[in-house]
């Protein structure tokens, strides 16, 4: 065995690495900035779109000459995770992430990815801003049920959106049976169904099917076939955007004639792709709708436009937005220290987004209005808003 | 009545497919006594063969009729699909048939993992779900409250004409045959001439083309995507063990018995009970009937 010979000089060479490790670290030029999304998995779309949108906010920064902190400038570096669309995938990658000197982390988007990511990120003292997770558990202590430090999103809850579509679907709908369709297996999913039943029963509309399925599903017959048969005229699906084609275009080939509508998760261009005619003059709550932007959220979509070619979606907003409040925490802060950025986060009372103002009132969730988009023509269009 | 007559509708066209697939589960293990984990993802890589040529051959030729573009995309299909399983079994397969059979079963998994991941990062697949374009125009047909589709039909018809083609080829043909006599006995079969390296690969080409037939007619009704595979191979799985590993007739059975068991679960159950039941029937039966249905008791020779 002769490998022992070598290690002196191992030890040297590690050693210096680690000095000159430390040299570098001792003068930093460049903010490290986490990002943990979907970019394989279920729903490839959502980790794309928030991932161009991330690239052009860091891009902007740094084509601007860096960001100022605390008298220096820096540049931003984007240090990009894929979560796989996995919650035990996510929490890995948010692991990771807060052992690689990142200031925060952006993302996951989907709740089932932020509900494990944000438990890593609250115990490992990492800001942590997800862009689309609209589901409260998000920012809520599972133990105490108070709101977690260092968790914050861009997106309103389900909670508001789950009441908003069943307003729309009373007034505007006119229901009398409605029936839902959700995968009982995805936290978002779960929890907008059942504020959306609660809400329809607390105004005395019964629902007459609230049917399930599991992530990954294909075959909808069974529980669209019970729907039909219980007489419904009006179908919720609060269901990502790569399974709605199937299940609208299943109801549709079942003799399903009543009114179809979604939530936010259905806000991607895909599902317009994927769903052809089966989803003409259908309607979804989301964030924000791109023919009605103010001047602020032009220049974001048409930067968008130029670098990627497409209008960007809610997702690509959204991410845009967690950036913007993050920058701003980050300058208002005056330092890259995690504790300093947290305080500088939970302080913004007003932010003015590409989504719209948000206010946050001593808890992570922002207070914000809602729109509903109708798809026409094969686009998406804004039909109504909804204020808090 | 229609609501029951509907259901059973619905689980004739998922039942069709697991059968298909539950086929070439079947004839591998017959043949070989390997369970080729591989086959769920072949079926995948079958519905991109599908959607590659159906995309292409629509946007060349406008106005081509609706059969000629359904039956040129099956062939297709089945013929990219067969060499792609003859490719594999020639690879993986064939190197390791003197080895522990252990062996065997794990490189099926690592080739059916290969073949996900491939798909994956190969940039004109992705991980995004797609739909084939429309082969068939789908029409609704309403009779008497039960609602029919073209697809549906399709699907249905054209599984039980290739269950009822293959069921002939395997007991009428030469090759058919030679397949049956390596099952019955390895050994011997091959003193008499038989050439049994020729043969195994026609099984693999077969089986995979029966896939292959399931994979264009599944991605005429759902979405496609890398991962589709895993599942459905699962279930086709335990349709050809439920049925009788090594029995053609008996993966068909099985097939159309999960297909009834997908369906009818939601009916009665919260729609998370299916793959319990699926899986508690695979285990009552394997504890009362271990060769399932219609499988006969091995005469296995020391």
């Amino acid at each position: 065995m002769h490998h022992p010979r070598f290690l002196p000089l191992l030890s040297v060479l590690a050693l210096g690495s680690v000095v000159l490790g430390a040299c570098g670290t001792s003068a930093p030029s460049t903010i490290r900035i986490g990002l943990n999304v979907e970019l394989t998995g279920g729903i490839p779309v959502v980790g794309e779109s928030s991932r161009n949108a991330a690239e052009l906010a860091v891009k902007e920064v740094n084509d601007a000459g860096g960001l100022e902190v605390g008298g220096q400038t820096y540049m931003l570096e984007l240090v990009v995770e894929d979560d796989e669309d996995k919650a035990e995938s996510a929490a890995a990658a948010a692991q990771k992430l807060a052992t690689a000197g990142v200031v925060a982390m952006i993302g996951p988007n989907a709740s089932r990815n932020a509900i494990p990511a944000a438990e890593v990120a609250e115990s490992a003292g990492m800001p942590m801003i997800s862009p689309w997770s609209t589901n409260p558990k998000t920012t809520v202590d599972a133990q105490t049920g108070e709101p977690k430090k260092y968790v914050f999103r861009a997106a309103f809850i389900d909670d508001f959106q789950g009441v908003v579509a069943a307003k729309f679907a009373m007034d505007e709908l006119h229901t009398q049976a409605p029936a839902v369709l959700y995968d009982v297996a995805s936290e978002y999913n779960k929890g907008i169904a059942e504020v959306y039943r609660r809400t329809l029963e607390e105004n005395g509309v019964t629902v007459v099917a609230f049917e399930t399925y599991t992530t990954g599903d294909k075959d909808f017959t069974a529980q669209l076939t019970k729907i039909i048969a219980a007489g419904a005229d009006s179908l919720f699906l609060p269901n990502y955007y790569s399974e709605v084609p199937l299940q609208v275009q299943q109801a549709h080939r079942l003799g399903f004639t009543g009114a179809v509508m979604g939530s936010d998760s259905w806000g991607n261009l895909e599902l317009i792709s994927l769903c052809g005619a089966d989803c003409e003059g259908l309607y979804f709550t989301t964030h924000y709708a791109a023919d009605i932007a103010t001047p602020k959220a032009q220049a974001f979509i048409q930067a968008y436009q130029a670098a990627y070619g497409k209008v960007p979606d809610d997702v690509a907003a959204l991410t845009y937005d967690s950036f913007g409040m993050l920058l701003q925490a980050i300058q208002a802060a005056g330092s890259l220290d995690r504790e300093a950025i947290r305080e500088a986060l939970a302080s913004i009372t007003a932010y003015e987004g590409v989504t719209g103002t948000m206010e946050f009132r001593g808890t992570g969730d922002p207070i914000k209005s809602a729109v509903i988009i109708q798809i026409r023509e094969g686009a998406f269009h804004y039909f109504a808003t909804a204020n808090p | 009545m229609q609501f029951y007559v509907q259901q059973a509708l619905n689980a004739l066209q998922v039942g069709s497919v697991y059968a298909l697939i539950a086929l070439g589960y079947t004839m591998v293990y017959g043949i070989l006594t390997m369970i080729n984990f591989a086959h769920g993802d072949i079926f995948m890589v079958s519905t991109y063969f599908a959607f590659f040529f159906s995309t292409a051959l629509l946007a060349t030729a406008e106005g081509l009729h609706p059969v000629i573009v359904f039956v040129a995309t099956l062939l297709t299909a089945m013929l990219g699909t067969a060499l792609l399983a003859v490719v594999i079994e020639r690879l993986a397969y064939k190197p390791l048939r003197n080895a522990p059979r252990i062996s065997a079963v794990i490189t099926a998994l690592g080739v059916g993992l290969f073949l996900e991941n491939f798909m994956v990062a190969f940039k004109p697949v992705g991980p995004a779900p797609r739909f084939l374009p429309a082969l068939i125009p789908a029409v609704n047909f309403n009779v008497a409250g039960v609602f029919v589709s073209t697809i549906q039909i399709v699907i249905i018809v054209v599984s039980a004409l290739v269950m009822v083609l293959l069921d002939a080829i395997v007991r009428r043909t030469m090759v058919g045959m030679a397949m049956r006599a390596i099952s019955w006995d390895k050994f011997t079969v091959p003193l008499m001439g038989v050439p049994v390296d020729r043969i195994i690969s026609a099984t693999f080409a077969l089986g995979a083309s029966i896939a292959a037939v399931g994979g264009t007619l599944y991605g005429m009704a759902y979405t496609i995507d890398p991962y589709m595979g895993i599942r459905i191979g699962w279930w086709a799985f335990i349709s050809a063990v439920v049925g009788g590993i090594g029995n053609i007739r008996g993966a068909m059975l099985g097939g159309f018995i999960l297909g009834f068991v997908e369906i009818f679960t939601p009916v009665f159950l919260p729609s998370t009970y299916r793959d319990f039941v699926a899986f508690s029937l695979l285990l009552v039966l394997l504890i009362f009937r271990p060769t399932g249905i219609l499988g006969r008791p091995a005469a296995q020779k020391a």
